[in-house]
C-alpha cells in the first residue's frame, strides 16, 4: 500500500457509505424493521458521521496522495449536510406515514446523499469530486422520483435525471479537457500549472474545459440560466425531499463550486469574476421577479431559493477571505431557514400536497396562530429583516462585496432584496389579511416536525442576534 | 441602574410583549391592563431623563452605552451604541407619554384580537425608542426597520375599508425608503473605509469627523433626502400617508402621525444635515420650496375634506412641511423652532386624533356631516377640542405658537423671505381648515336623526388631561423644553457651520450666523 494513504481523511464519508449500504440491505432483508427504526438508525449513522467529521476540526487530514483533504471547510459543510439530513429524516417520518407510503428506503438514500456530499467536499481532485457528485445525485434522483405511482413525482424525477445527467456529462468533458491541458486532475496541480504558464489561461482548450466544468457545477446550484429544473423538481418531489434538496446537497454543491473556482481556476480570476458578476445579477433578478408571479407556495420558495443562490454568488464574486466566510455563513443560514419553511409547509399540506397555494393558506393566521407566526418568522428571515439570521447573512455578504470594491453589485443586491420583500409578503398577507376559508383541522403537530421547526426558529434568532461565534467558525472554515 | 437606563427603557416594552403573549387571548381586560401597566412603566423609566439637568448644561451625549455586537474581523462591525442628548430627549418623552394614552384610547375601539394588537403596539414602542437613542447608524437602521412591521400589520388587520391596499402601499413606500437609507449608510461607510478612517462600527460621531468630498456628499444627501422624504412625508412622496390614515384605527393613526413621522424629521437633524453640510446651500432652496409647497398643499386640501381624520392627515402634511422649513433654515431659531414644533405637533395631532376617536367610538364614523352641534351635548369635549385646535393653528399661549414663531423667525433670518411669507399664508389656511372642522363638528344645528351623545368618560378625560397640560406648558413656558434642547442643537449647528463657513465665501452669507 502506498505510504500516504490516510484513512482518517476518508473515514467520515466512508463510514456513512458503509452504514447506508448496510441500512439498505437491512430494509430489504429484515421484515420486522419498522420505518421508525429505520429512521432512528439513519439518524444515528448520520450523527456518527458528523462526530467523526468534527473530531478533526483544525486538524486537516490529507490523504490518498493529495486527492482528499478533510479540512475545516469540508468539516463545516459536512456538518451542515448531516444536520439537514437528520432534520429531513425527522420530517420524512411523519410525511410518509401521512402519505401511506413506505419510507424505509428513503432514509438509507438520504444517508447515501450525505455520504456523497461528504466525499465531494473533502475531495481535492476533480475526479474524486465527480465521484462524490454522482453518488450524491444518483441517490437524489431516486429520492425525487420516490413516489413511483404518482405522475408528479415521476415527472420530477425523470426531469432531474435527464438534466442532471447532462450536467454530469458537461462536468466530465470539462474535467477531461482540463486534464488534457494541465496533465493532472488534482486541483492544486492544475492551479500550479495555470499559474506557472500564463498562456494556459487563454488557451482555448483550457477555457473550454473550465467553462464546461463551470456549467456542470452551476447547474447543480441553480444559477441562471441553468435553473429551470429546480422549481419543477421541487414541486413534484415529496416535500421532505424538496426540503433536503434546498439545504444539504445544494450547500455541498455550492461549496464544491467555491473550492473549484477559487483553487483550480485561480489563474482565470479576472474573466471569471466578470462572468460570475453577470450571473449573480441575472440570478438575483430572475429569481426575485419570477417569485413574485407564483401562487404555489413551493414554487415561491424555490424561485426565492434561486435568488438566494444569486446572493451567495455575490460573496463568491468578492473572492476575498471575508467573501468566502460570508458565503459559508450564508449557506449555513440558508439551509436551516429553508428546511424550517418546508417543515411548516409540510404541516400545512393536505394528503397529496393539495393545500400549498396562496389561497390555501388564506386566513391561517386566525385558525392556527402558532403555525402562522412560525411561518411568518421564517419568511421574515428569508426577507432579511433585521434581527433575524437572514439580515446578518446578507449584511455579511454585501460587506464582503463592498470590501472587494463591488459597490454597484452590492447596491443591485440590495434593490433585489427590496423586490423579494414583496414576494414573501404576499404569503404573510394571505395568512393574516384574508378571511379564513377553511378550518385547517387536519394540521396535527407531529413532534419530530415541531422539533425541526423549533430548531430552525432558534437558529434564525440565535444567528440573527449573536452571530459572532458562528461567523468566527465560518471564517476558520475558509479555503 | 443609571448606566443602563437607556437599554432598560428600550427593552421594557419587549417585556410587556412577552407578558401579553403569555396571557390567554380570551381575557381581554387583563391584556389591556397589562399593556397599560407596561407602557406606564416605560414612561416612568423615561422620567429621570426629563428631569436631568445635564442636558441643559451641555450638548454632550448622556447615558452612553456601547457594546460591541457584530464584528466581521474588524472590517464591518455594528455596535450597540445608544445615547441621548437634547435632540432626542423630548422625542423619547413624547413616545413614552403617548403609548399609555394610545392603549387607553384603543380600549374600546379595538374589539378583536387584542393580544396581537397590544403586542404589536409595544413592539412598535421598542422600535421607536431604539431608533431615537441609537448612535450607531446600522443600529438606527435596524430599529427603523423594526417600526415598519408592527405598523404594517396594525393597519392591515385592524383597519377599515381598503386596508390591505393601504397597508401594502405603506409597506412598499417605507421599504423603498429604508433601502435607500441603507444604500446611503453603506456608501458612507465605504468612503470612510477608503479614507482609512477608524469608524468604530457605524458610530455617527466618527462619521461626523469625516471629510467627504463634494460629489460624495451630493449623492449621499440625495439618497438621504429621498428616503427621508418618504418617511417624513414630504410632497410629492407623501401619498402613502393619507391612504394609511384613512384606513388605520384611530389609535394607530395617533402613533403614526405623532411619532413615526417625527422619526424622519429627527433623522434629518441627526444624520442628513450634519453629514452633508457642504451641499446644503445647493439643496436647501429646493427643499424649502418643497416644504412651502407641502404647507400650502396640505392646508388647502385639508380645507375641502369631508372626513375629520383626513382633515388632520392633510394638515399634518402642512405641519411637517413647517417643521422641515425650520430645520432647513439652519440657524438657532429655525432649528429649535422645528424641534419644538415636532413636540407640539406630536401632542396636538395625537390629541386631535384621540378626540376624533372618541366621536368615532360613539357614532362609528369620521364623516363630518354625521355630527353637528356637539358643543351643546358634550361641553367638556368641545372645550378640550377648542384648546387643541388653538394649538394646531398656533394661537399665542398654546404650544403651536412657539414653534411657528421660532420657525418663521428662523426662516426670515436665514434669508428665505418669500418662503416665510408663504408659510405664514399657509398658517392662515390651516386656521381656516381647523376652524371649519370645529364648526362642522361642534357648532351649528345637531343632526336630528341620531340620539344624544354622552360627554367624555373618565377614561377619555384621563387621556386628554396630560395632552392639554402639555399644550399649555409648551405654549406658556417653553423654556423648560427649550433649555434642554439648545446646547445639543448648538453643537449640531457647529457641525453644520463648519463647512457652511467655507462655502459662504462664494455664496451669499445666509444661514450660519447663530454658530456659537
Amino acid at each position: 500500500m502506498p505510504a500516504n494513504l490516510n484513512l482518517w481523511s476518508i473515514l467520515p464519508p466512508l463510514s456513512l457509505s458503509l452504514l447506508a449500504a448496510v441500512l439498505l440491505l437491512m430494509t430489504l432483508t429484515l421484515r420486522r424493521l419498522k420505518p421508525v427504526h429505520s429512521a432512528a438508525i439513519s439518524c444515528a449513522s448520520l450523527l456518527l458521521g458528523g462526530v467523526l467529521a468534527a473530531c478533526h476540526w483544525n486538524d486537516a487530514q490529507s490523504g490518498f496522495a493529495g486527492r482528499v483533504l478533510f479540512d475545516n471547510f469540508a468539516i463545516f459543510i459536512s456538518l451542515i449536510c448531516v444536520a439537514s439530513g437528520i432534520m429531513t429524516i425527522a420530517l420524512a417520518d411523519n410525511y410518509f406515514s401521512r402519505e401511506q407510503e413506505s419510507g424505509t428506503t428513503c432514509y438509507a438514500l438520504i444517508v447515501f446523499t450525505v455520504a456523497g456530499a461528504m466525499w465531494m467536499v473533502s475531495a481535492t481532485d476533480l475526479l474524486t469530486i465527480f465521484l462524490g457528485f454522482e453518488m450524491m445525485t444518483i441517490a437524489l434522483y431516486v429520492l425525487v422520483g420516490y413516489f413511483r405511482r404518482r405522475a408528479g413525482s415521476l415527472e420530477a424525477g425523470l426531469k432531474y435525471f435527464i438534466l442532471g445527467s447532462f450536467s454530469s456529462a458537461f462536468l466530465l468533458y470539462g474535467i477531461a479537457l482540463i486534464y488534457g491541458v494541465s496533465g493532472s486532475t488534482r486541483i492544486e496541480l492544475i492551479a500550479e500549472h495555470v499559474q506557472s504558464n500564463t498562456a494556459v489561461s487563454s488557451d482555448a482548450m483550457f477555457v473550454a474545459g473550465a467553462l464546461l466544468l463551470l456549467i456542470g457545477l452551476l447547474f447543480r446550484i441553480a444559477i441562471v440560466p441553468f435553473h429551470m429544473w429546480l422549481p419543477d423538481v421541487c414541486q413534484g418531489a415529496p416535500t421532505p425531499v424538496a426540503a433536503f434538496m434546498c439545504s444539504g446537497p445544494a450547500v455541498a454543491a455550492f461549496a464544491v463550486f467555491l473550492r473549484v473556482t477559487q483553487l483550480a481556476l485561480v489563474g482565470m480570476q479576472d474573466g471569471l469574476m466578470t462572468l460570475l458578476w453577470i450571473l449573480a445579477v441575472m440570478t438575483m433578478v430572475v429569481g426575485n421577479f419570477v417569485a413574485i408571479t407564483q401562487s404555489d407556495l413551493r414554487r415561491i420558495l424555490t424561485w426565492s431559493f434561486i435568488a438566494h443562490s444569486g446572493y451567495a454568488m455575490v460573496g463568491v464574486v468578492a473572492w476575498t477571505e471575508i467573501g468566502t466566510a460570508a458565503v459559508l455563513f450564508y449557506l449555513l443560514i440558508c439551509s436551516l431557514m429553508h428546511i424550517g419553511v418546508y417543515a411548516a409547509l409540510m404541516l400545512i399540506a393536505h394528503k397529496g400536497e393539495q393545500n400549498l397555494t396562496l389561497d390555501g393558506v388564506a386566513g391561517m393566521g386566525y385558525r392556527k396562530p402558532a403555525l402562522a407566526i412560525v411561518l411568518t418568522l421564517q419568511l421574515l428571515s428569508l426577507m432579511g429583516v433585521p434581527l433575524t439570521a437572514g439580515f446578518i447573512g446578507k449584511f455579511y455578504l454585501f460587506a464582503g462585496a463592498i470590501q472587494a470594491g463591488y459597490l454597484v453589485l452590492a447596491i443591485i443586491a440590495l434593490l433585489n432584496c427590496a423586490v423579494s420583500l414583496y414576494c414573501y409578503l404576499r404569503v404573510i398577507v394571505h395568512m393574516y389579511f384574508k378571511p379564513p376559508q377553511q378550518d385547517f383541522d387536519w394540521i396535527s403537530m407531529h413532534w419530530p416536525t415541531m422539533v425541526v421547526i423549533l430548531i430552525s426558529i432558534a437558529a434564525v434568532f440565535a444567528l440573527g442576534l449573536i452571530p459572532g461565534p458562528f461567523m468566527a467558525l465560518a471564517g476558520m472554515a475558509g479555503i | 441602574m443609571a448606566d443602563h437606563l437607556l437599554s432598560i427603557l428600550v427593552f421594557s416594552p419587549l417585556v410587556g410583549v412577552a407578558a401579553v403573549l403569555l396571557i390567554p387571548g380570551s381575557n381581554d381586560r387583563l391584556l389591556k391592563i397589562t399593556a397599560l401597566f407596561f407602557t406606564l412603566i416605560t414612561f416612568a423609566i423615561s422620567l429621570p431623563l426629563a428631569f436631568d439637568d445635564a442636558f441643559a448644561a451641555s450638548g454632550a451625549l448622556q447615558y452612553r452605552e456601547m457594546v460591541e455586537w457584530i464584528g466581521i474581523s474588524h472590517f464591518f462591525s455594528i455596535n450597540y451604541h445608544v445615547a441621548v442628548d437634547g435632540i432626542s430627549l423630548w422625542l423619547i418623552m413624547l413616545t413614552t407619554l403617548l403609548m399609555p394614552l394610545v392603549v387607553l384610547a384603543s380600549w374600546n375601539s379595538i374589539d378583536w384580537a387584542h393580544k396581537g394588537f397590544l403586542a404589536l403596539l409595544m413592539l412598535l414602542e421598542t422600535g421607536l425608542l431604539g431608533a431615537f437613542v441609537a448612535h450607531d447608524l446600522m443600529l438606527f437602521y435596524i430599529f427603523w426597520e423594526l417600526t415598519l412591521l408592527p405598523l404594517y400589520f396594525m393597519i392591515g388587520i385592524w383597519g377599515r375599508g381598503q386596508r390591505i391596499q393601504a397597508a401594502l402601499k405603506f409597506f412598499l413606500y417605507s421599504a423603498v425608503g429604508s433601502l435607500l437609507l441603507l444604500v446611503a449608510i453603506i456608501a458612507l461607510y465605504y468612503h470612510a473605509v477608503q479614507q482609512g478612517v477608524q469608524t468604530n462600527g457605524f458610530d455617527i460621531q466618527a462619521f461626523y469627523q469625516l471629510d467627504l468630498p463634494y460629489a460624495v456628499q451630493f449623492w449621499l444627501f440625495l439618497a438621504f433626502v429621498l428616503s427621508l422624504a418618504i418617511k417624513v412625508p414630504l410632497f410629492p412622496l407623501h401619498t402613502w400617508m393619507p391612504a394609511a390614515q384613512s384606513v388605520a384605527p384611530t389609535a394607530v393613526s395617533a402613533v403614526l402621525l405623532a411619532v413615526l413621522l417625527k422619526l424622519g424629521c429627527y433623522a434629518y437633524v441627526r444624520f442628513a444635515l450634519p453629514l452633508c453640510s457642504a451641499v446644503l446651500p445647493i439643496f436647501a432652496p429646493l427643499l424649502i420650496f418643497l416644504c412651502v409647497l407641502a404647507i400650502l398643499y396640505g392646508s388647502v386640501v385639508s380645507m375641502v375634506q369631508e372626513s375629520s381624520k383626513m382633515v388632520v392627515a392633510y394638515s399634518t402634511l402642512g405641519q411637517l412641511g413647517f417643521i422641515l422649513l425650520g430645520v432647513l433654515a439652519m440657524n438657532q431659531q429655525g432649528l429649535s423652532g422645528g424641534m419644538i414644533q415636532m413636540l407640539s405637533h406630536g401632542v396636538s395631532a395625537a390629541a386631535l386624533l384621540f378626540t376624533i376617536g372618541f366621536l368615532e367610538d360613539r357614532r362609528d364614523s369620521c364623516q363630518m356631516d354625521r355630527f353637528g352641534g356637539l358643543a351643546a351635548e358634550m361641553p367638556l369635549l368641545a372645550l378640550s377640542f377648542l384648546i387643541i385646535i388653538c394649538s394646531a393653528i398656533g394661537v399665542p399661549g398654546s404650544s403651536g405658537f412657539v414653534g411657528e414663531f421660532l420657525v418663521l423667525t428662523g426662516a426670515f433670518k436665514g434669508g428665505f423671505y418669500l418662503s416665510a411669507v408663504l408659510a405664514g399664508i399657509g398658517i392662515i389656511f390651516t386656521a381656516a381648515s381647523m376652524l371649519r372642522m370645529y364648526q362642522r363638528l361642534m357648532l351649528g344645528p345637531a343632526t336630528p336623526t341620531d340620539s344624544a351623545l354622552k360627554d367624555l368618560s373618565l377614561r377619555e378625560v384621563v387621556i386628554m388631561v396630560p395632552l392639554l397640560v402639555l399644550i399649555f406648558w409648551i405654549g406658556i413656558y417653553p423654556t423648560t423644553f427649550l433649555n434642554k434642547m439648545t446646547p445639543a442643537l448648538d453643537e449640531n449647528l457647529k457641525r453644520m457651520g463648519r463647512d457652511i463657513d467655507i462655502v459662504a465665501l462664494q455664496v451669499d452669507v445666509r444661514s450660519d450666523q447663530e454658530v456659537l
